[in-house]
């Protein structure tokens, strides 16, 4: 079940080196995304394209709000 | 959008996954540092200067007044001690009966404030519209960060 966070959960993960990933469209992301953060948009979350991540390490995904 | 991407993720065989709920808007709210094309948009927050006169609320107002004609500022901002803006003691608005008693007890509770991802743009016309000089810029937790100033933002808006 993934776990809601707030920035100074986020903070604290990110410093145990979790995996940032914002989940936006790749234009919003170029534009301006979190520091280390890496793009993988919602479309594009298949089996082959998740494989650059990590599954021994937490991954903490953001978009642009809560709503 | 992330909370259905942390579903999927969890579909994948993720076992660790954490959703940042509040987002982007929130980590650009807390005047955060950002990578990208447009890292470094005009906003209240990059504009922003910190010399503004801050107070606890128990501080002596004839105190807080003698820093604020030190300051290029008419007032100063109360904040706790972990800098939640509390309020704003405007010098105008004190009497010479005030000037003993604490700032907590004169303060304005109620300062606009503007969160330091606004555009300077957006800020300056805010401002424009309602002839003042200033802004107050707080994280959305009110936290102060700082003052951005009309003529600051007006000038790197027309550059932008």
């Amino acid at each position: 079940m993934p776990t809601s966070i707030g920035l100074e959960k986020l903070h604290e993960l990110v410093g145990a080196g979790a995996q940032l990933v914002e989940v936006l469209p790749a234009q919003e992301y170029r534009q301006a995304h979190l520091p280390t953060a890496i793009n993988l948009p919602l479309g594009k979350l298949h089996e082959s394209e998740v494989a650059v991540l990590d599954r021994t390490r937490a991954v903490v995904l953001y978009c642009w709000d809560a709503l | 959008l992330s909370a259905r991407a942390a579903c999927r993720l969890e579909t994948l065989g993720f076992a660790e996954i954490y959703d940042y709920v509040p987002g982007k808007v929130d980590w650009l709210a807390h005047n955060l540092p950002v990578e990208g094309e447009r890292a470094a948009p005009p906003t209240a927050g990059r504009l922003m200067r910190d010399d503004v006169v801050r107070c606890a609320a128990g501080d002596r107002v004839a105190d807080v007044l003698d820093a604020i004609k030190d300051s290029p500022y008419t007032f100063a901002l109360v904040t706790d001690e972990t800098g939640q803006l509390l309020g704003r003691v405007r010098g105008s608005l004190c009497s010479e009966s005030d000037r003993q008693r604490p700032a907590g007890e004169v303060m304005e509770l109620d300062p606009s404030t503007v969160r330091p991802h606004r555009s300077a743009e957006t800020v300056a016309k805010r401002l424009a519209d309602k002839d003042f000089k200033w802004a107050i810029v707080t994280t959305p937790e009110g936290r102060l960060l700082g003052v951005a100033w009309r003529e600051d933002l007006k000038s790197a808006a027309s550059e932008g």
